[in-house]
């Protein structure tokens, strides 16, 4: 049983597509991510999803049951909002007691859930609090909180860490799993922001133009991307765009606009003489010879960032590339020349975009 | 030295239109008015000071029951422009798009750009017995006998309702439309009716704006003259109509501006005590930032 | 700095000096209709150097105006002959007249009289008559072809049918009415609360017999010309102009008489433009202007022949309301002491105020 699937879900408004044929299955107790750039569908689908907009086509089961014909206030999917929408003429305790009182709680267990549920998002005893005199991250916690009281099936999050700043946002992120694991119910996340996705979730759903390109864990998606849309938007990559020479097994040779082989491995139905884009993760390359593939180049910069400190080459063709430095060695000074190498395996060759 | 100078002159520059405002236009008038209350007329040309214009109006029950007249009809108008004039707002700022919104509003102001006057003969020539309503009435059938419409309670306050809803209208528009959709969402969200997201969290929010408009809207109408007087016929007296018959057909300007002063507290009064009972204050919503 | 200064004073004085030598404003205050565009433009082109700006206005505002400013801020004012004497005692308003400047000898000697009488203080002469006219009632004789005196207004036979003007001359008439004279009853004050108490309970009892009270003449005039009332009280002038568009509509004298007003010439205390001012006066009792004027007002110039110089229309009017009894029975207006204004205010707030 999944606690919340689509099927052929479809939304347009006009002669717009915004949702195109979307299908998920989510199971119980996970933390699901659907990751995209702005304007990509991902808030309509999860507009659709709380009931904010009705879908053109296609179904959506809670917990089995279809909730198209439900009107959201009927619906147990609670959604915390980008800008969490916090009541503000409201103390904390009234804003997490108004979905109780909706649903005609007696007011004696309002006060002990309300309590009982600040005490779980560890700000006990806020109650009288406004919601002014909040922290970014407690407002974030007691919108969780809001939601959560009511145990909906579905907890729906529209990009929420998007207002906070970063050092924050890296807390929140560890915060909102923890809280997802300790609640035991289903997350649906929504945000542009990839490293977010790959952090919390249990299963990430890529969507581009209103479609999903692809669905998997984190791990699957950064080291099998099924298309070049998401190996370029999961994780870091370099992108060198080239033309297939000849195919070899797996293996292609491609001849890199800008001049200059190297050798890949084709990940879609590309074959030879068609245009591609090779894409290569920084940590797949190191510098010095010892790869299939050697480029020549000179150091351009040292990208400082402890442990995600890079180094970046400029290619004898004039293109840059990072190269992880892990061991902060700083590969020799600015200037130096240098070689660029690689497997074959760790370059991912894709049918170029719009080509 | 020469930049704090500067800096405290043009502060100084730029209190003055508004010090100025206060002081001539408002403060000053008052006390004058504040003054000739306090005169007594003993003769011609002989005044003593005290307060026998207010015992005057104290024992007198017409001057006494206009005045409780006046407020209660104005605190009924002003009931009756918010609850016509809050769907008219919500509309505006909520559900209009965005480019027929100043069209909107602009027809909301359309009836300021004639004269209260002009506004007042428009509902007699509508509303007289020989009038368009009542003329229409009959030769469709729907009544046999020519009706009076006005010369009524309810003319004036009909009349008045659509005199001063606009200014009901502008301060709930500007409140609402800082009212973030989310909000209404995460009401619908969380298991709340219509309702419940109307009594809830469409009011609390727009309670500055109400509170505005309800203010300004009671003082426009317990200050109204020409309206109550044209619409209102052989019963209906309203305290200005008193204020101007002090000053002018009896030239009494004590006993004027005892009715000035007397109208100004009594109508702060009951913005006062409207205040106490919705448990708002002035600080929390008028003068939020 | 300074020489800008000076630059600007003199060019400011310079400025004043043009203004008042070029041209003087005649600053009238008087009734609607009392300033005919027509001859406020003959006027101007006979005296190119007399500019003329009308204020409109009623017996009480153009008082309580003139109290305001002590006076100032018009040159002329036409305030009714009953109205001037207490306000010039008590407010000192007025300045008295140089009747050398004036043609009294061109109008009605009974009329200059009257004024003068009515408006002599400390043997200074403060008005002179312009028009006159009568208040009365006015009935819609298809449909109220008995009406003859103030007390119809009251007749249950109307009942919803009529109207009047809730100030003081519906107090007077209706005391003539009860058989009183109120105008003798001004000296005694007693006398006359005791009048004003009954005409009260009768004017209280008389608001289920009215329609509405009327404002003003166009109030009036639409509610007899719609048939809303038959039977109100009126201006004579109002009557005379509805009497233009509707022939069954005439004014009829109160059987007590109709109670006679007249407009005169006041000059305001802080009056600017005396010379202007006396011009006007004699310029407006011209006969070939008094037609034009009464042509716009409906009243009757002070001068001997008035009514023949009315327009046809309104001289028709006159004729068909008046015959030489009704004239000989007006009751011109008596001054009214100090004091009586107040109490004739509270006993119309009295009816104002009752419902019945």
């Amino acid at each position: 049983m999944y606690d919340l699937s689509c099927s052929g879900l479809t939304k347009r408004f006009g002669p717009f597509t915004a949702v195109s044929d979307v299908s998920l299955d989510i199971p119980s107790g996970s933390f699901f991510s659907i990751l995209g750039p702005s304007g990509c569908g991902k808030t309509t689908l999860m507009r659709m999803i709380a009931g904010f907009e009705s879908p053109s086509e296609g179904d959506i089961k809670i917990k089995g049951e279809s909730v198209v014909a439900t009107p959201p206030n009927k619906r147990n999917v609670k959604m915390v909002f980008q800008h969490l929408a916090l009541f503000p003429m409201m103390s904390v305790g009234e804003n997490i007691a108004y979905g109780l009182r909706c649903r005609g709680e007696k007011r004696g267990a309002i006060g002990a859930k309300v309590a009982g549920i600040l005490d779980r998002v560890g700000l006990p005893g806020t109650e009288d609090k406004r919601i002014d005199q909040l922290s970014g991250g407690q407002k974030q916690r007691i919108a969780i909180a809001r939601c959560m009281v009511l145990e909906p099936d579905v907890l729906l999050l529209d990009e929420p860490l998007g207002a906070l700043d970063l050092k924050l946002r890296e807390h929140m992120k560890i915060e909102l799993k923890l809280l997802q694991n300790q609640f035991e119910t289903t997350f649906l996340y929504i945000t542009h922001d990839q490293s977010e996705a790959l952090v919390m979730s249990d299963q990430v759903a890529v969507m581009n133009a209103g479609r999903f390109e692809q669905i998997g864990s984190p791990k699957e998606l950064y080291d099998a991307p099924v298309s070049g849309f998401v190996a370029g938007f999961v994780g870091d990559s370099n992108c060198l765009t080239g033309t297939i020479a000849t195919v070899d097994g797996a293996d292609a040779r491609v001849r890199l606009d800008d001049g200059g082989e190297l050798i890949g491995r084709v990940a879609d139905r590309s074959g030879p003489g068609d245009a591609v884009e090779v894409f290569l993760r920084p940590e797949a390359l190191s510098l010095g010879a010892g790869g299939a593939t050697t480029l020549p180049g000179t150091v351009d910069s040292l990208l400082f960032n402890g442990a995600n400190s890079r180094v970046l080459v400029k290619l004898a063709t004039g293109q840059m590339l990072e190269v992880a430095d892990p061991a902060q060695s700083g590969g020799g000074a600015v200037g130096d020349t240098v070689t660029v190498s690689f497997q074959p395996e760790r370059a991912r060759v894709f049918a170029r975009r719009g080509a | 030295m020469m930049g704090r100078d500067a800096g405290r002159l043009s502060l100084i520059l730029l209190f003055m239109p508004f010090a100025l405002w206060i002081g001539l236009l408002i403060v000053l008038p008052q006390l004058g008015i504040g003054y000739v209350s306090l005169r007594e007329k003993v003769g011609i040309n002989q005044y003593e000071f005290g307060f026998k214009n207010y015992a005057d109006f104290i024992s007198e029950p017409i001057y006494r029951n206009t005045l409780l007249r006046t407020a209660w009809m104005s605190i009924l108008v002003t009931a009756l422009a918010l609850i016509a004039g809050f769907p008219v707002a919500y509309y505006i700022a909520k559900i209009a798009k965005t480019r027929s919104r100043a069209a909107l509003f602009l027809m909301c102001l359309i009836p300021l750009w004639v004269s209260d006057l002009v506004r007042a003969y428009g509902w007699i020539v509508l509303l007289r017995e020989t009038g368009v309503i009542s003329t229409a009435l009959v030769s469709i059938g729907l009544i046999s006998q020519p009706i009076e419409m006005l010369y009524t309670d309810m003319t004036v306050i009909i009349g008045l309702v659509y005199t001063v809803i606009l200014f009901m209208i502008v301060p709930l528009v500007s409140t609402l439309q800082g009212m973030d959709d989310a909000l209404l969402e995460a009401g619908y969200n969380l298991g709340g009716s219509r309702f419940t997201v109307f009594r809830r969290i469409i009011v609390p929010y727009a309670m500055p704006g109400i509170v505005a408009g309800s203010i300004i809207t009671f003082m426009l109408t317990a200050g109204s003259y020409l309206t109550p007087v044209l619409l209102g016929g052989k019963n209906s007296s309203w305290f200005t109509e008193q204020i101007y018959n002090q000053f002018i057909t009896r030239y009494n300007w004590e006993a004027g501006a005892t009715f000035g002063v007397l109208l100004l507290l009594f109508t702060s009064l009951v913005v006062w005590l409207g205040l106490l009972l919705t448990g708002q204050s002035l600080a929390t919503t008028v003068a939020k930032d | 700095m300074t020489s800008i200064l000076r630059t600007l004073l003199a060019g400011t004085a310079v400025a004043l000096m043009a203004g008042g030598a070029q041209a003087e404003t005649l600053r009238l205050l008087t009734w609607g209709s009392y300033a005919p565009d027509e001859l406020v433009q003959k006027f101007e082109e006979e005296y190119p150097d007399i500019d003329v700006e009308v204020t409109f206005s009623n017996n009480e505002e153009m008082i309580a105006k003139l109290r305001a400013t002590g006076g100032t801020g018009f040159d002329l004012a036409q305030p009714s002959h009953d109205r001037i004497y207490a306000a010039q005692l008590e407010y000192n308003i007025y300045k008295p007249l140089d009747l050398s400047k004036i043609d009294v000898d061109k109008m009605t000697p009974n009329l200059v009289e009257g004024v003068k009488a009515n408006t002599t203080i400390d043997g200074e002469v403060y008005s002179v008559p312009h028009q006159w006219g009568t208040s009365g009632i006015m009935a819609n004789v298809k449909e109220a072809p008995d009406a003859k005196g103030w007390g119809d207004l009251c007749s249950e036979t109307y009942k919803g049918r009529t109207s009047m003007r809730l100030r003081r001359t519906i107090l007077l008439g209706m005391g003539f009415a009860m058989g009183k004279n109120p105008f003798e009853l001004y000296a005694d004050p007693e006398a006359y609360q005791a009048m004003l108490d009954e005409v009260t309970d009768k004017l209280i009892a008389c608001k289920d017999i009215i329609k509405t009270y009327w404002t003003g003449g166009d109030d009036l005039s639409a509610l007899m010309l719609s048939g809303e009332v038959v039977l109100s009280e009126t201006w004579d002038s109002t009557a005379y102009k509805i009497y233009s568009e509707n022939k069954d509509i005439v004014f009829i004298p109160p059987e007590t008489g109709a109670l006679a007003w007249i407009d005169t010439f006041t000059i305001p205390r802080g009056g600017q433009a005396d010379d202007a001012a006396y011009k006007w006066i004699n310029f407006v009792l011209r006969p070939e202007n008094v037609t034009i004027m009464s042509a716009s007002t409906g009243a009757i110039a002070a001068v001997p022949n008035g009514i023949q110089l009315l327009p046809d229309d309104k001289r028709a009017a006159v004729e068909a309301a008046f015959d030489q009894a009704d004239l000989d029975n007006l009751k011109f207006f008596a001054n009214i002491p100090p004091g009586l204004e107040d109490m004739e205010g509270i006993a119309l707030e009295r009816i104002k105020a009752a419902s019945n």
